[in-house]
């Protein structure tokens, strides 16, 4: 296997132990989520939305999108806590390939974002979701890229901050206008014009897109593959990036 | 003797918000295989930095240095193969066992699964962890923390180790244990190069000092010679020469320590 392979897994199955530890990491990401399932969901049960499928087909993908943008984009936070503690530094200095420290996070985060998907799914189903079940691992596979893009992302700015009072207000403020501006709760088809043209800028608008017609099963649909394409783009661009700055950084 | 580490012309300058610091201004030392080096300094003399640099850990912005036979720049992993590193401020994961920071590390140092459990064991044995393996590094005391890191950076029995302040904030028994260690680790083999703001564990452990103040080496030979060349005479305190050499006494946050 080749080293970066393997000194991944290493450094996964650390992290992996550590959130299994604390069980609370998975219900705090899934509060929000869950909160606009329950309480936002049955709102828009007869609105017409502008497109094609049931309002829980609709929701629910902007959810998953939702919950892989907030709990990725602060996974940096975590690496915050441990350079305090000197352990980022501990561990650069080994010969253990740097680009794996991030792998391993990154793969670890995006499991735990895999198992809350499943979560969030079921409780969907329980309001009332019916999608095929291909369209919802498509979608899983979308919003498990996604999360990867992010928190490699969000990992290689942890390490270039030394405060979590630097790195708080800089996520919050990509992450709130680019959830609104991505059509997460509600379609952008239902926007004035000047809205979804901004809204295009936007990478996760087409992965939104992207989930929402995988889950209502249109495979042929052409704004699933402008989603897969986009998650490509995007996490090649991110991991490049995110793996470049992160083993350049002085911790 | 030959030198298991030499700079030339070292130097780190950081960007910082508030203009540029230049923490370290072009050092050129050399470590001979096997001695213990002491690296003495003010507060924010550049001594971490520089073994920051020395470590791989922060890129130099100008200046060379091969470290354990390995240009620093173009061959980082090779020299990461061959040195271990004790920071200021340790290394460990409070919420981690003992043990399992021990395996991990010698992991990282390319043993397999079986190996490293085995190298656990033994470097607990060596440390006096045993009774530890199962804690968290949390319910270490401060003394038992630094052995831990130490025993970390022993994991793939480097040719050279670099400890940085490792005795600060330590108890007299602690200190002399650590000592005693340090000695040993030595005597097995291991070049050593240390930072400490206390200038009698200097006097009791280094063959060599280097003084370093503002970024550059100001003074460097034997503590004898130091002492007889800046102090005034062979039996002048290595305090009078430090604040001979720098203009000022070793500046610390910690109490002074016990002059036995
Ligand atoms: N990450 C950093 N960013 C900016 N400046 C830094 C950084 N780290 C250290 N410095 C500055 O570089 C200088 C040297 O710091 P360094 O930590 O190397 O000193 P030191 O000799 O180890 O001091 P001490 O005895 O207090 O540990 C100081 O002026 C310090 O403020
Ligand atoms: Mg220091």
């Amino acid at each position: 296997m080749p080293t970066v392979l393997a000194d991944s897994l290493l450094v996964f199955e650390r992290y992996a132990r550590q959130t299994l530890r604390s069980r609370i990491t998975l219900i705090f990401g899934l509060m929000q989520p869950m909160l606009f399932l329950g309480f936002f969901g049955p709102l828009l049960q007869d609105v017409p939305l502008g497109r094609e499928g049931d309002s829980w087909q609709i929701l629910v993908p902007g959810l998953l999108v939702q919950l892989a943008l907030f709990s990725s984009s602060f996974a940096g936070f975590g690496i915050l806590i441990e350079k305090q503690h000197g352990i980022v530094e501990r561990m650069r200095v080994t010969p253990v390939s740097r680009t794996a420290l991030l792998l391993g996070r990154t793969l670890r985060d995006v499991a735990l974002l895999l198992v809350q998907s499943v979560i969030l799914v079921l409780a969907g189903v329980a309001f009332g979701l019916r999608a095929p079940l291909l369209g919802v691992l498509i979608g899983f596979v979308l919003v498990a890229v996604l999360a990867a893009s992010l928190a490699s992302l969000s990992y290689a700015f942890a390490m270039r901050v030394n405060t979590p009072q630097e790195f708080a207000p800089v996520i919050n403020s990509i992450n709130l206008p680019a959830m609104l501006l991505s059509g997460i709760l509600l379609p952008m088809a239902l926007a004035p014009t000047w809205l979804d043209v901004i809204s295009h800028l936007i990478p996760f608008r087409y992965l939104v897109d992207g989930v929402r017609a995988a889950f209502v099963g249109d495979y042929g649909d052409s704004a699933l593959a402008v989603g897969a394409l986009a998650a490509l783009l995007l996490s090649a661009a991110s991991l490049t990036l995110g793996t470049r700055l992160f083993r350049r950084a002085g911790a | 003797m030959t030198a298991i580490l030499s700079t030339h012309d070292l130097a780190l300058t950081f960007s910082t918000k508030r203009g540029p610091v230049e923490a370290v201004r072009g050092i050129d030392l050399a470590v001979e295989q096997g001695e213990i080096l002491g690296f003495l300094g003010p507060n924010g003399a550049g001594k971490s930095t520089t073994l920051r640099m020395l470590t791989t850990l922060l890129a130099p912005t100008r200046g060379t240095a091969t470290v354990a036979g390995h240009d620093l720049a173009t061959q980082p992993r090779a020299v990461r193969r061959k040195i271990g590193y004790v920071a200021q401020s340790g290394g460990l994961d409070p919420q981690e066992r003992v043990r399992s920071e021990l395996v991990l590390q010698g992991r990282f140092y390319r043993l397999s699964r079986a190996e490293a459990e085995a190298r656990a064991e033994e470097l607990a044995v060596d440390l006096d962890l045993t009774e530890l393996l199962d804690r968290t590094c949390a319910e270490l005391s401060g003394g038992q923390r630094r052995r831990l890191d130490i025993a970390m950076a022993l994991t793939h029995r480097p040719a050279l180790l670099f400890l940085d302040e490792p005795t600060t904030g330590l108890d007299p028994g602690s200190r002399a244990d650590l000592w005693e260690l340090v000695r040993r680790i030595r005597d097995e083999g291991t070049t050593i190069f240390l930072t400490t703001h206390y200038l009698d564990e200097a006097d009791a452990l280094a063959d060599r000092l280097v003084i370093v103040d503002h970024g550059e080496v100001v003074a460097e030979g034997t503590p004898a010679a130091l002492k007889e060349r800046y102090g005034g005479s062979p039996e002048a305190t290595l305090q009078d020469t430090f604040i001979a050499i720098t203009g000022h006494g070793p500046r610390r946050e910690e109490p002074a320590p016990l002059t036995v």
